[in-house]
């Protein structure tokens, strides 16, 4: 019986070990489906590459500085006439390239000056040093006592002598300008020679404040950097609270109705709006109506949770979606109320998601410019540290992505690779919040 | 529960720092992207070299500026506005209607406008005011007849520029610098070709004329920049035969990049704008209410230092940047300290 079915089958017996025409198409058509794939990787990868290593060339040489050493002696009365002053930052940095040209000879810089050539080493580490006076008078005013006794100080030179000594720029391709002759470049070839100027770690980058665009090296992303955090702190604050609140109740209290889906779907729509939108209506909210300060972090922080509440709420409600529903009946079956079942049960489950879904959230917050443009947060803002907790959110302050784009908008190409330098930081920061995402994810997520 | 008091904490916190932020203690200022760098180099000498804390300078365009000094009196409006041009009546009667009557206009120099290229770039080293309307005009005069903008390239109508396309980047319309592009350059070009007088003839009005040379063709070959200086150079580095409008210290501080080119034979320099031989210049300002005067510290204080000889003066560090020093600074000294505002004495 059995072998009387065998003939009847049409089959073309064949090795299975041989492919057959449509076998072969099948395993060629997957073959090519995984090279387009990985094509599409190391397009992407290759765009990476070069995203970063652009970003590391340019930005790292904004974290060193060249340096002037210089051991500098004032005297009181010196102190007395730059203190009267109506510029006295710039009788500072006078009477400190008077000092260094004094002392060019026993520095060993010059031989056989005449006076006419101190006035003209004078006159261009005016332009070598850059904007000084008020490093040496903040401190002269912290220290009164070292008035009249050699103190050292380490300066930062000019842009330009940056320039010069690092971006290895030749001397044929100089164009002398009011910023820096070509007869400066002996003086700081002759500097270098005695270890007077140097490279060093830029402190001020990490820890100072904008200042004005003739003045690059004394240029920090410091105090932006603490106006994103007080920012943050009032994203954090006010969006987690509010979206969790509204998802929980969304999804585990709220009738499924028409009113329900519509609000469902204007969340997906926020979602979508364009940031600058939320600039405009904090500026007429927060701002105009409101009579919130101009320039403070606290309005920034508003108008970025308004930002940050749909994305917010739309990985809440997917979290709190994901527990399974038996966890909820069983809480209820033994007798929980629904709200000890969400707050006992379904949201330490959940939580998870919800964190990863808002730190996400808050790094997107992070680097964002524009709603910032229309508060006042961009452009010479970020001056001082607050001097207090509350002053860090109602002083003006700036935020790291929008000091950022204010360098890179200045003249000065010493501004340029300081914006470079600020986008490190932010991706610092921003590489740090999403892997803490992950790190949480992967520790606390359970699969059902 | 502790969302709710989450919630709450914040809400006070909210509430707390909103009554804090009655007392605003330091300058705050908005306008011309031109005046910005000057405002932003007096704001920090002036946190440096006195005991008020530094202004807050914003940027923004001298018309999005005004806009916001003229929206009232008050801690949440600013106090200075910077601008690259003169405020207008129509801005004035703005300003009135919010309250905001007495306003002192302050004059701090001059700003050159240079026309610059690319420094490998085709030899665009001259222009004419009719060169520059030649190129950009939407009507110009061919032969005696004012037809619709033909050329394509800077020799077909100069034989002695180069054979490059015409690619201009002007600012765009929210800028200062445009009215003075439009006022000053297409203008006079529009006047020296005769393409005026070919439209007065051709039956239009005289004012109609003056609003009709002013315009720029829309054919690709001008492309208005709303963005900074930056993005200019950006557009010329990136287009060898593209010539850019940039500010004077702008220009100074990239001359690595770029090549500038004379104007009706004149080449921009301080001293030739200061003598006011180099036709393309303007004047900036900034404008302070006075009402704020007393109310907000350092007001008064910010516009006297910026105006004092150490740094608006030849030799100060605005000079240094690139400002022409304006030669009746001791007048503008005198009425910040007697505080006269607009249409009282000036």
């Amino acid at each position: 019986m059995t072998d009387a079915t065998a003939p009847s089958l049409p089959r073309k017996s064949k090795s299975l070990l041989a492919e057959d025409d449509r076998t072969k198409k099948r395993n060629a058509a997957e073959k090519r489906f995984k090279y387009y794939g990985i094509a599409a990787i190391s397009v992407g990868l290759v765009f990476l590459v070069i995203l970063v290593a652009t970003i590391l060339r340019e930005g790292t040489p904004a974290f060193t500085r060249t340096a002037v050493t210089v051991d500098f002696v004032l005297t009181q009365e010196q102190f007395d006439e730059a203190e009267s002053a109506v510029l006295k930052t710039a009788a500072y940095t006078r009477l400190f390239s008077q000092f260094v040209a004094d002392q060019a000879e026993e520095k060993g810089v010059a031989t056989d000056l005449t006076d006419e050539d101190r006035a003209e080493i004078a006159a261009g580490l005016e332009r070598i040093m850059g904007k000084i006076g008020s490093d040496i008078r903040v401190h002269y005013r912290e220290n009164p006592d070292d008035v009249g006794s050699p103190v050292r100080f380490n300066l930062a030179a000019a842009s330009r002598v940056d320039a010069y000594l690092n971006n290895g720029q030749s001397r044929d391709g100089f164009v002398s300008s009011r910023f820096l002759e070509e007869q400066d470049l002996d003086l700081i070839d002759a500097m270098v020679e005695i270890d007077m100027i140097g490279s060093d770690w830029d402190r001020t980058f990490f820890f100072g404040s904008d200042s004005g665009v003739d003045n690059p090296g004394g240029a920090g992303i410091g105090v932006a950097v603490v106006g994103s955090f007080f920012m943050m702190i009032v994203v954090l604050v006010l969006s987690l609270p509010i979206s969790v609140a509204a998802s929980i109740y969304l999804e585990e209290f709220a009738p499924k109705n028409r009113f329900t889906d519509l609000i469902e779907v204007n969340i997906s729509n926020l979602a979508a709006v364009p940031s600058i939108v939320f600039g405009i209506l904090g500026l007429a909210v927060f701002i105009q109506f409101m009579h919130l300060p101009q320039s403070a972090p606290l309005v920034g922080g508003l108008v970025l949770t308004l930002m940050t509440l749909p994305t917010i709420i739309i990985s809440t409600r997917a979290s709190l979606k994901s527990v399974p529903p038996s966890i909820r009946d069983a809480a209820l079956g033994v007798g929980a109320s629904k709200m000890q079942t969400v707050f006992h049960h379904v949201l330490p489950l959940a939580a998870p998601g919800i964190l990863t879904g808002t730190i996400i959230g808050l790094a997107q917050a992070l680097g964002e410019t524009a709603p910032l443009l229309l508060i006042g947060m961009v452009g010479f803002v970020a001056r001082a540290y607050p001097d207090t907790f509350v002053g860090g959110f109602t002083e003006a302050n700036s935020v790291m992505p929008a000091q950022i784009y204010t360098w890179a908008s200045r003249a000065d190409p010493g501004f340029y690779e300081k914006a470079w330098g600020g986008i490190i930081i932010l991706l610092v920061f921003l590489l740090t919040m999403n892997i803490i995402a992950i790190i949480l994810r992967r520790r606390f997520e359970r699969r059902w | 529960m502790s969302f709710v008091k989450l919630t709450t904490s914040a809400l006070a916190i909210a509430a707390v720092s909103a009554t804090t932020a009655a007392a605003r203690d330091q300058v705050q200022i908005a306008g011309s992207s031109t005046v910005l760098p000057y405002a932003s180099i007096v704001a920090e000498a002036f946190g440096d070299n006195t005991d008020f804390p530094t202004p807050v300078v914003e940027s923004g365009g001298s018309s999005a500026g005004l806009k916001r000094f003229c929206e009232g009196v008050g801690e949440n409006t600013i106090d200075v506005a910077n601008a690259s041009r003169a405020i207008r009546e129509k801005e004035i009667a703005a300003c009135a209607d919010n309250g905001v009557t007495d306003i002192i206009e302050v004059r701090i120099g001059y700003d050159g406008i240079v026309f610059a290229s690319q420094i490998d770039g085709p030899a665009y080293t001259a222009f004419t005011q009719a060169d520059i309307f030649n190129a950009l005009a939407p009507m110009v005069m061919v032969d005696g007849v004012l037809v619709e903008n033909p050329h394509t390239q800077w020799s077909d109508f100069n034989a002695d520029l180069p054979a490059a396309d015409i690619l201009a980047f002007i600012p765009g319309t929210k800028h200062g610098t445009r009215e003075v592009f439009e006022e000053k350059v297409i203008a006079v070009g529009c006047e020296q070709t005769g393409a005026m007088q070919a439209m007065i003839d051709g039956g239009m009005s005289e004012d109609d004329a003056e609003d009709a040379c002013l315009a720029v063709r829309t054919d690709g070959k001008s492309v208005d920049i709303d963005g900074d200086y930056t993005e200019t150079l950006a557009r010329i580095n990136a287009n060898a035969n593209g010539i850019g409008v940039f500010g004077l210290s702008f220009y100074e501080n990239n001359t690595d990049k770029l090549k500038v080119a004379t104007m009706a034979g004149i080449s921009p320099s301080t001293e030739t704008i200061s003598t006011g031989e180099y036709p393309v210049s303007r004047p900036l300002f900034f404008y302070i209410k006075k009402a704020h005067i007393g109310v907000i510290p350092g007001l008064k204080e910010y516009a006297s230092f910026f105006t004092s000889d150490e740094l608006s003066g030849p030799g100060g560090p605005l000079a240094t940047y690139g400002l022409v020093s304006d030669p009746e600074l001791a007048a503008t000294q005198q009425m910040i300290a007697d505080e006269v505002t607009m249409g009282s004495g000036s």
